[in-house]
Order: structure tokens, then C-alpha cells, then sequence
């Protein structure tokens, strides 16, 4: 009956902030989901339901809106209309089941603390305000680095780390987070080879331990190794299923239609998969 | 030249006045955000003009309160601006702070005669008759200034002490912040009143050129001396409080040389904060220009001695 309310009525979005709708058992529901900058559409009527444990890709040309989506999901920018749940819930009630990894560029990496200390800011949901950084919350995060492989960097200031050892920074503090779904705005964006295989290597230990990660993803060529789940994104949802599904010739023309060199990348990439 | 109790007062009026700017001038700096500063040490004049309208009194409790609401409402009026006006941050603030000065000086024009407030007293202060302005402190007979400032110390210290975890957080990664439940707008707000509120009581001591620089200049020396946050709030307290004693000192010393009359000690602060930083920008360790040019010469030296590749030199430097 909700469902039938909520596509009868005019916005979609007649069932407003009551979620009881969302089964609990779903890390991310985005239903009807639209953002718009400036009045401009940059994502429109999306709709996603992410099942549990999965690795999850969104691809799409640039301006797809991509980070926008993941954004929105969180918060961080005003939705123009629709809805987005997390386990059932909205993600106000629910930050703590949520990992967050922004892009590189996003920060200010001449700031004065060392790797530790920005690790360390993934314990800060669990100590809460005023509480001050202790030394459990040092053991932490000096585990996340360990296990990202830079434990030896820990006291550097961010700016003399390598653009990959950054990004896995980044990676670390959302382990340090310990969430259950994880969003990560490319994180393969221009790093090493050495980074890229870290990373692979930490999504895939993500995974075993039964976490969702949502990654935002440019590499076509890598997507059906690294990916189980894959999101096609075009300012709408071109398609979302199991990736052997869902990454065809048809599906990538539609995301990339009207850039052919694009469009050749995508079948050359579906090529080398097929063979 | 002889030194007397009153010098000292002075001095201690001032760099209670510097240390207490200094620290939240550290995370104005962090965030980019230095000529906030600057803008609300002019947008809180409205505010002292309201105050003393409606309470007809220059007690400090109402000039706060006033001071504090035109602190939060700068930085409101400043992001409503650049967001529904699509103006740049910098002239947004621009639009505020000059709108809301004129507006101040408007209301003192319009009450003078009936109102001893002196807009030149704002910006020059008067940091030399303070040990003349006492209130007993038990045996001790206290300028009412360093009371003041010493309490308005306490607060600044007290928040960076409880939020110094929330304030770098936000500082470095707002977008984290808000997604980890500490709220970045709220956080801005709290040390946007903060660093109103420091102004407006050290404005009356000593005018709005040290505010201005010591919410500035500390912190920037600092950041030139270190890379870590809890030392660079240090330094930026040191640098403070020298450049108290040492402009003091200055306004003094240097005028006698040349057979003139002892000039303003806190336009003198201002000016050995600046020469500090000159210092700390000449010799500091990490962006010092003596060092970089040093290193430079070891760099070349060492590429010249033994030829290696980038990444092993990058592998094998040991931690600093």
C-alpha cells in the first residue's frame, strides 16, 4: 500500500521521512532521489537497493553525478526530494553504521597533524564530544595503518606522505571507523600500482568480514575484477544488479551515449573481460 | 630608561590581550578563514552600540552579549550572502563587515554627546592608562583589564582544551565531522562568538590593531615553526606574549634614540608580532628561507656526491 501512495502521488515522495517502509535488513534504500544545484538536476529520480555484503561499483561518465549521489546519501548536500535509508533508518539515526571516504582533494594536507592523528579521527564517533583521544583509541588507529601497510609512517605530517600512502590514510581512518557499509569517493583516483593493490587487497578483507562498501569507480577495465555489485550512473540509475548481469555493451552505451571514444574504451575493456 | 610597576602591568594587560586572541586565531588560520578575524573585530562596533543604547552602561556583561550576537550574526549574514547571493566568501565578508562598521559608527554619531564611546579610542586603545583603572583582587590592587582579559584566557583556554579533538576534526575535514554527528556550522559558530567576544574585551584595553594581529600573526609564525597542532598553539602563545614584552619595550627604547617621546606600546606590539614572524619566516626549521636555501645546497651537494635514484632516497630517509 505505501509503495502504491508513494508512486501515485505527484513528487514520489508522499511517504515524506516515515521509513518504516525499508526492510532493516538493507545497508543503503534510495528511492526517488533528486538533487539539484542551482535548479539544475545532477541527479534524478534514483532509485537503489543495495543487498547486504556486497562490493559495490558506481560507474559513470564524468558529471554523473556520482559524487553527488554518495553526498546526498550522507547528508553532507540537501536532497531536492526523495528518500535514502540505511538499515531501514534514516542516516541521521544511523552515522555510526556509516564509513566515509572522501576524495583525496577534498582536505587540506598541509593541515599540522601526522597520519595517526587523522586515523585517529575515525575513533571520534565512538568517543562522542569532549572526550579527548586516548590511548586506546591510539592502538586503533595505529591497527588501521598497520593493516593498510603504512604502521611506519604513523608520525609523519600528511603532506610528506606519497599521493597513494594519502589515500591510504584516508582508508585507514574509515577502517579505524569501523562501520558497516562504507562510502568511498575514488579512492583509485591517481595512485600507484603498490596503493591500488592495497586497496583491492582491504576491500576484498572488507567484504569476508560481511561489510558493504560503495565505491565510486573510473577504471572500466578493472571494474568486473574488483566489483560484484555494479551501479550505472548517468544522472539516472542505467541499471544496478550482480555485475556479470548488468556490465553489457547495451547497458555501457547507455551510460556513456554520445561520447564515442568513451563508448569504444567501454567495449574494448567488455572485450578484454571476454576474453 | 626605568621600569617600573607600571610597565609591567602593561605588559601583562597586553599579553593576556595577545595569548587570548592567539588561540582561537590558530583555527581561524587552519580554516582559511584569517580575514574573519579582521571582519568581525569591525562587525561587533553595532553591537557595543546597541548594548550601550539599551542598557545605557559600559559594564562588560551587556557589551559581551552584544559583541557575541554580531559575532554569530557576521558569520551568518556571510554564508547567506556567498550562497543566495552566488557572491565569492571573501566578498561576501567584505559586504558584512563594512555594511555592519558604518552602521556602528552611524549609531555613535547619532548618540554622541549623550555617549562616551570614541571611535578612535576603538582602534588605537589605550593599553597605557590601564594600570590607572584598579580593582582589589584580595591584598593585590588588580587592573581591571588584566581581570578581564584573564578571564576572557580561561574561557579560550577552556575550549580549546574540551574541544580541541572537534575543533581540529572540523578544521581539517568538515565533511567528516558532519557525518560523524559533530556538527562543522555549529562548531564555526561556537569560535566565530568566541573570537568576538575575545575582541571586544581587549578592544577597550588596547584597540583593534593587536586584536587584528594577534589573532593572525602568532599563528602564522607558528605554522612556520611546526607541523603539529598542540606545538603550533604553543608557539602561537609564545609569540604572543613576547611581542607584548617586546613591543612594550620597543615603544619605549627605540624613540628615546632618536630624543623623542615613548610612542604607542600596542601599535609597537602589532609591530614585534610582525617582526617575529619575519624572524620565524628567516629562521624557522621546516619553511624557514635560511633552511630551505641550506637544504637547497645540501640537496645539490649530495646529488653531486652520489647520484640515486628519487624513491630510494625517498625510501631511505629516515623519520623524521
Amino acid at each position: 500500500m505505501k509503495t502504491l501512495i508513494r508512486n501515485m502521488s505527484p513528487r514520489g515522495d508522499a511517504a515524506g521521512e516515515d521509513l518504516s517502509g525499508h526492510p532493516s535488513d538493507i545497508p543503503l534504500a534510495v528511492h526517488d532521489l533528486t538533487v539539484a544545484y542551482h535548479r539544475k538536476p545532477v541527479i534524478w529520480d534514483v532509485d537503489l537497493d543495495i543487498p547486504e555484503g556486497k562490493l559495490v561499483g558506481i560507474v559513470g561518465p564524468n558529471g554523473a553525478g556520482k559524487s553527488t549521489l554518495m553526498k546526498a546519501c550522507l547528508d553532507l548536500i540537501p536532497k531536492t526530494s526523495g528518500e535514502v535509508a540505511i538499515y531501514g533508518k534514516s542516516y541521521r539515526s544511523q552515522r555510526r553504521m556509516v564509513g566515509y571516504v572522501p576524495q583525496r582533494e577534498s582536505v587540506d594536507w598541509d593541515f599540522p597533524v601526522s597520519a595517526l592523528d587523522v586515523v585517529a579521527m575515525g575513533t571520534y564517533r565512538q568517543l562522542g564530544w569532549l572526550r579527548p583521544v586516548g590511548r586506546r583509541q591510539k592502538e586503533q588507529a595505529m591497527d588501521a595503518l598497520e593493516q593498510v601497510g603504512i604502521g611506519h609512517l604513523a608520525k609523519r605530517q600528511i603532506r610528506q606522505l606519497s599521493g597513494g600512502q594519502q589515500q591510504r590514510v584516508f582508508l585507514a581512518r574509515a577502517l579505524a571507523q569501523d562501520a558497516k557499509v562504507y562510502f568511498m569517493d575514488e579512492p583509485f583516483a591517481a595512485v600507484d600500482a603498490a596503493t591500488e593493490e592495497a586497496i583491492v587487497k582491504l576491500l576484498r578483507t572488507l567484504n569476508e568480514r560481511g561489510k558493504t562498501c560503495l565505491v565510486v569507480h573510473h577504471d572500466l577495465a578493472t571494474v568486473s575484477s574488483y566489483f560484484d555489485w555494479l551501479v550505472l550512473l548517468n544522472m539516472r540509475v542505467v541499471a544496478s544488479g550482480p555485475t556479470k548481469e548488468v556490465f553489457t555493451a547495451a547497458n555501457l552505451e547507455k551510460t556513456y551515449g554520445g561520447h564515442l571514444s568513451l563508448i569504444d574504451d567501454a567495449l574494448r575493456a567488455l572485450r578484454n573481460v571476454v576474453e | 630608561m626605568s621600569w617600573t610597576s607600571f610597565d609591567t602591568w602593561i605588559v601583562v594587560a597586553g599579553a593576556l590581550c595577545a595569548v587570548a586572541c592567539a588561540l582561537p586565531g590558530c583555527f581561524l588560520v587552519l580554516r582559511r578563514m584569517s580575514m574573519m578575524g579582521d571582519a568581525i573585530s569591525h562587525a561587533v562596533l553595532p553591537g557595543l552600540a546597541a548594548a550601550f543604547m539599551i542598557t545605557g552602561s559600559r559594564t562588560s556583561l551587556a557589551m559581551f552579549i552584544g559583541a557575541a550576537a554580531v559575532g554569530v550574526l557576521t558569520a551568518l549574514f556571510t554564508q547567506w550572502i556567498s550562497r543566495f547571493g552566488n557572491v565569492d566568501r571573501g566578498a561576501a565578508m567584505g559586504i558584512v563587515f563594512t555594511t555592519l562598521f558604518a552602521i556602528g559608527l552611524l549609531m555613535i554619531r547619532r548618540a554622541a554627546g549623550r555617549v562616551d564611546l570614541d571611535p578612535g579610542c576603538v582602534l588605537y586603545g589605550a593599553i597605557e592608562l590601564t594600570p590607572l583603572d584598579t580593582v582589589a583582587l584580595g591584598p593585590l590592587e588588580v587592573p581591571r583589564v588584566v581581570v578581564v582579559m584573564g578571564m576572557v584566557l580561561l574561557l579560550n583556554l577552556a575550549m580549546v582544551g574540551l574541544l580541541f579533538k572537534e575543533l581540529r576534526l572540523s578544521a581539517f575535514d568538515p565533511g567528516l565531522s558532519d557525518t560523524l554527528g559533530f556538527s562543522s556550522r555549529l562548531l564555526h559558530y561556537l569560535l566565530m562568538t568566541v573570537v568576538a567576544v575575545t575582541t571586544v574585551a581587549a578592544f577597550e584595553a588596547v584597540g583593534s590593531i593587536i586584536v587584528i594581529a594577534m589573532l593572525i600573526v602568532p599563528a602564522g609564525a607558528a605554522l612556520l615553526l611546526t607541523h603539529r597542532l598542540v606545538p603550533m598553539l604553543l608557539i602561537a602563545c609564545g609569540v604572543a606574549a613576547v611581542s607584548s614584552l617586546m613591543g612594550h619595550w620597543l615603544a619605549i627604547e627605540v624613540p628615546s634614540w632618536f630624543g623623542m617621546e615613548a610612542t604607542n606600546s600596542s601599535g609597537m606590539m602589532a609591530v614585534a608580532a610582525g617582526l617575529l614572524f619575519g624572524m620565524a619566516w628567516l629562521f624557522g626549521r621546516e619553511g624557514g628561507l635560511v633552511a630551505r636555501l641550506g637544504r637547497g645546497a645540501r640537496v645539490s651537494k649530495e646529488i653531486d656526491r652520489a647520484p640515486r635514484h628519487g624513491t630510494e632516497r625517498e625510501e631511505s630517509r629516515p623519520l623524521p
